[in-house]
């Protein structure tokens, strides 16, 4: 190639970077041989410490998610394409896209459902700014009940000029650790600064049930919108956003097959009501026909993206999360609306032998309301406890004094979850270690508890 | 014969039947449900689709032969870098250390994990000349959000928050001017030069004590290395600016010029790009970000940091005042990340140095073979991609780009990116990367060439293109305009499913 550039090195083509510019060596190591990068990356892995029985859950879930899923991502016709620009021959990733988009729907209750965003927290700040751009206020409220990382997020998102105030939860009684409605009213209320979207997540972070009706009816009576953020398989179960008025749902779809990978690549679901369809941002596929009028599918309302509107459009995402987009949906299809309801109502029955079993132990609920598999227990020096518990080889939750550190009500707070593939084994060890680590012994009632 | 599969297949919609699928989960007790409140359960079931294994099997392996890829052909997509993705990253990111390794894991059960990013956060910034790394951006587009509000802090912090204005050129990524709004400036879009860089002087009049960054791509969307780089840097800076580079077009630099030392103060990275992670029919890919000295204290929360005894840990909330916060939830696209520090492993620091000296020798040696067809609007050397033009076949023959693009598709190939960088009338921008042949790019040539060919002879050859792709020219305008964004049982009645 270089002779028929009538070259003698390629440092000729590089002869426009100026001489003072160039840079300096790249000091990085040899390169490596497969097999030996092969046991470097294998050394690397062992060193995390998967093994463990774990109760962790905090907005990520370990599923069992069928062999099916992995291998028919694993096609390279679907992990080697890019963005459908040209829909004759991306039909496959089109026509996914599409039916992604419809199961979403049918699950979140709502009609337009975006192509996918980085995951639950860019989700619900993207959802933030939609309530902004669509009533035109620039102050949006969310519940403390929300992920604090999708706060944080959202809070990030706002630094261009917009204003997130938190609504506080019920400190006692029981609504205790839910979002508290008398303040979300008074903070409606304020004539000066009005509301463009109310933000509360079903389950909450600490996994209780949050009074969603009532958020969604007072939003709308102040003018707001409401947004829902949803733990996908919880749907199967619990009421659709749609169901109680929501105008958004935003939501993290790692649970629909995708593995933990230390935080991602996950997957943002959002969705909102076809009133909304021009404020949502990311890609939309749609349905249309050939020249001679086969139907086919192809990305559509484009007006509202980055490479066509530039500064006026809707957000500045470009690549997506597509292919964890289809990771649902076949994990969807795979394991059937059946399926899918049996996973979270096992979560949730696995989660209630949990709960008898650690009160068993000595760490008994902090909250009295309903949850589906999650719930925070309260234990002494939990931060201690926590990391006794992984010697005895048990992940014991989340610490909320870590994650919420400037909430003291849940200083003493463990945030543990169930799911279908915790076992009655992994159960009993962990109340025995906890049991163990608290200085008590009573092992015959816990195993009375597991009965 | 199509480059692609030919069999439109049904929506999985009308492959269910009710009482398909089964037998991967457990029953639950019967009174699992039992304590949740009657007014929080869901009534109406989703009407999601039963399917026994194979039909989903089938669905989605018919469905996959419909694309086109990198693992099936060339595609020389401008702007993208579509290189090959090896095959051990994919086995490496799916190692169960690494895999099931949950996101809140203390500290002390991550440290693999953790060890991995902090070397790749050293490799990137070796890499791009910068001080530091965060690997939290999710993608490009998120990296450009995280650079520009890293900058608004900064002014802000020291008194300048007056500054609200960000500069780009007319040929950017529409990512950047996007980015700009999102985090509350406004943008001035700077001409372009006859030679394709930067108009300077433009750019200097544009320039003043309400800019607050100027976002740059370089070698640029034209593919071209620009020149005049060092007196946009000192422009920038003289006016109390920062320079964001859009490191987009990495790929054509590695090991020649390093943006951190030139004078950029913040870039972003397409590991999707230049380290070769997959991109997924559209995504995922991660946008990690590089500062210099001055944006340092404003890195998005949680940095990976290293102890004294050599553990790693991550930062706590709150630890450092002074950054932006986060952009996303946990520490970033790790599993992407782990494909990315493989790739650099693999190649070490003399192989990236290749990897660019080789896509810049093929996209020029490209566009040396379309000299004589297609108009070369930048008559000077090009980086690893190159924009070539129809401009002259559509006065002849009334032949445009669109209709060569689809053409090619006929020839076997994924067009390239067309249509943009917006300033090139009839314009495909063309990236042949550095994994390909010279035989993959000689009959690609070859291809073109016949096109243009074509367009003399038998113009209705090519407006009528594709012919041999499942689908004909789609109606774009109806989709948008009657948009059907959800399967509803009523659309299959109206629309036949195929086969």
């Amino acid at each position: 190639m270089l002779e028929a550039l009538g070259l003698t090195s390629v440092d000729q083509l590089f002869e426009d970077i100026p001489v003072a510019l160039r840079a300096s060596r790249l000091d990085l190591p040899e390169p490596e041989p497969e097999l030996e990068l092969a046991a470097r990356l294998t050394g690397l892995a062992a060193r995390n410490r998967t093994g463990l029985a774990s109760f962790l859950g905090a907005g990520v879930y370990r599923h069992w998610s069928p062999p099916a899923v992995d291998q028919l991502l694993l096609r390279g016709e679907w992990y080697t394409a890019y963005t459908p620009y040209q829909p004759e021959i991306s039909q496959g990733t089109l026509q996914s896209i599409y039916e992604y988009e419809s199961l979403l729907a049918e699950l979140v209750d709502l009609d337009v459902v975006s192509a996918s965003h980085y995951d639950g927290a860019a989700a619900t700040a993207e959802a933030a700014l939609m309530t902004c751009r669509a009533t035109r206020r620039e102050r949006v409220l969310i519940s403390r009940g929300v992920h604090p990382h999708y706060r944080a997020t959202t809070q990030t998102y706002f630094k261009g000029g917009l204003e997130l105030d938190e609504i506080p939860l019920v400190a006692d009684g029981d609504a205790a650790g839910t979002t508290d409605l008398a303040a979300l009213e008074r903070m409606l209320a304020d004539p000066v600064r009005p509301v463009a979207g109310v933000i509360a997540a079903q389950p909450d972070f600490l996994g209780l049930l949050d009074p969603m009706p009532e958020i969604g009816r007072l939003a709308h009576a102040a003018g707001a919108l409401f947004v829902a953020v949803v733990e996908p398989v919880s749907l199967a179960v619990l009421a659709p956003p749609g169901a109680y008025g929501a105008d958004i749902a935003a939501g993290e779809g790692q649970p629909l097959g995708i593995a933990p990978q230390y935080g991602g690549p996950y997957l943002g679901i959002l969705a909102s009501t076809d009133a909304l369809v021009r404020q949502i941002p990311g890609r939309l596929v749609g349905m249309t026909t050939d020249l001679d009028g086969k139907r086919a599918f192809v990305m559509t309302m484009r007006a509202r993206e980055q490479d066509i509107r530039r500064d006026k459009a809707a957000s500045n995402i470009c690549t997506n999360q597509a292919l964890l987009a289809l990771a649902a949906s076949i994990y969807l299809t795979t394991i059937g609306p059946h399926g899918l309801r049996d996973v979270a109502a096992l979560g949730a029955s696995r989660a209630a032998e949990l709960e008898g079993v650690l009160a068993a132990a000595g760490a008994a609920r902090m909250h009295p309301g309903p949850y589906l598999n999650e719930f925070v227990v309260r234990v002494p020096d939990a931060r201690t406890v926590h990391r006794r518990l992984i010697e005895a080889g048990v992940l014991a939750g989340l610490v909320l004094a870590d994650a919420e550190p400037d909430d003291p009500s849940l200083a003493d707070g463990l945030l543990v979850c169930a799911t279908e593939v915790t076992t009655s084994a992994e159960i009993v060890q962990f109340a025995a270690a906890l049991s163990a680590v608290l200085g008590h012994h009573d092992v015959p009632v816990i195993a009375e508890a597991v009965r | 014969m199509s480059v692609t599969g030919e069999r439109l297949q049904p929506t999985i919609f009308e492959r269910g039947r009710p009482g398909r699928g089964g037998g991967k989960i457990p029953h639950p007790p019967k009174d699992a449900l039992d304590r949740l409140p009657v007014g929080a359960r869901r009534v109406t079931p989703a009407a999601l689709p039963e399917m026994n294994e194979l039909d989903v099997v089938r669905h989605y392996v018919n469905l996959s032969q419909l694309n086109y890829a990198v693992d099936t052909g060339f595609y020389p997509l401008g702007s993208c870098t579509m290189k090959f993705n090896p095959k051990l990253n994919e086995w490496a990111a799916r190692l169960p250390g690494f895999a099931n390794l949950h996101p809140m894991a203390p500290d002390e059960v991550a440290q693999g994990t953790l060890q991995l990013l902090w070397e790749l956060e050293r490799a990137l910034a070796e890499i791009s000349g910068m001080r530091a790394v965060t690997l939290q951006p999710a993608a490009g587009a998120q990296g450009e959000l995280t650079g520009i509000l890293m900058i608004r802090e900064h002014h802000r912090a020291t008194g300048q928050g007056h500054r609200d204005e960000v500069l780009v050129p007319d040929s950017s990524h529409g990512t950047n001017p996007a980015t700009a709004s999102m985090a509350g400036y406004r943008t001035i879009t700077i001409p372009s030069a006859p030679d394709g860089g930067v108009d300077l002087d433009a750019f200097r009049a544009a320039l003043g004590p309400k800019t607050a960054a100027v976002m740059i791509t370089n070698p640029s969307t034209l593919g071209l290395f620009e020149a005049r780089i060092g007196e946009l840097l000192e422009a920038v800076h003289a006016a109390g600016a920062l320079a964001y580079m859009d490191g987009a077009n990495l790929n054509a630099i590695l090991g020649r010029f390093k943006p951190g030392e030139a004078g950029f103060d913040v870039m972003h990275f397409n590991v999707h790009k230049t380290f070769s992670t997959p991109h997924g029919g559209g995504g995922p890919g991660a946008g990690p970000v590089g500062v210099g000295e001055t944006l340092g204290p404003y890195l998005p929360s949680p940095r990976v940091l290293r102890e004294d005894d050599g553990s790693f840990r991550l930062e706590r909330p709150g630890e450092r005042s002074t950054s932006i916060g986060r952009l996303r939830s946990f520490v970033g696209n790790t599993g992407v990340l782990v494909r990315a520090y493989a790739y650099i492993r693999a190649h070490g620091g003399s192989g990236l140095c290749e990897v660019s000296d080789d896509a810049v020798l093929a996209a020029n040696y490209l566009k040396q073979r379309l000299a004589d067809a297609y108009d070369i609007p930048f008559d000077r050397p090009c980086k690893h991609e190159f924009v070539a033009s129809a401009a002259t076949i559509k006065k002849r023959t009334g032949v445009r780009t669109l209709d060569i693009a689809k053409r090619l598709i006929d020839f076997g190939y994924h067009p390239p990116t067309i249509y943009f960088p917006l300033i090139v009338e009839e314009g495909m921008l063309i990236e042949p990367t550095e994994t390909e042949s010279v035989e993959t790019l000689d009959a690609f040539a070859d291809a073109l060439i016949a096109i243009a060919g074509e367009a003399d002879t038998s113009p209705e050859v090519v407006l009528g293109a594709p012919h041999t792709a499942p689908v004909r020219r789609l109606d774009e305008a109806t989709a948008a305009r009657q948009p059907n964004l959800r399967w509803r049982p009523m659309t299959g009645a109206e629309t036949p499913c195929p086969d």
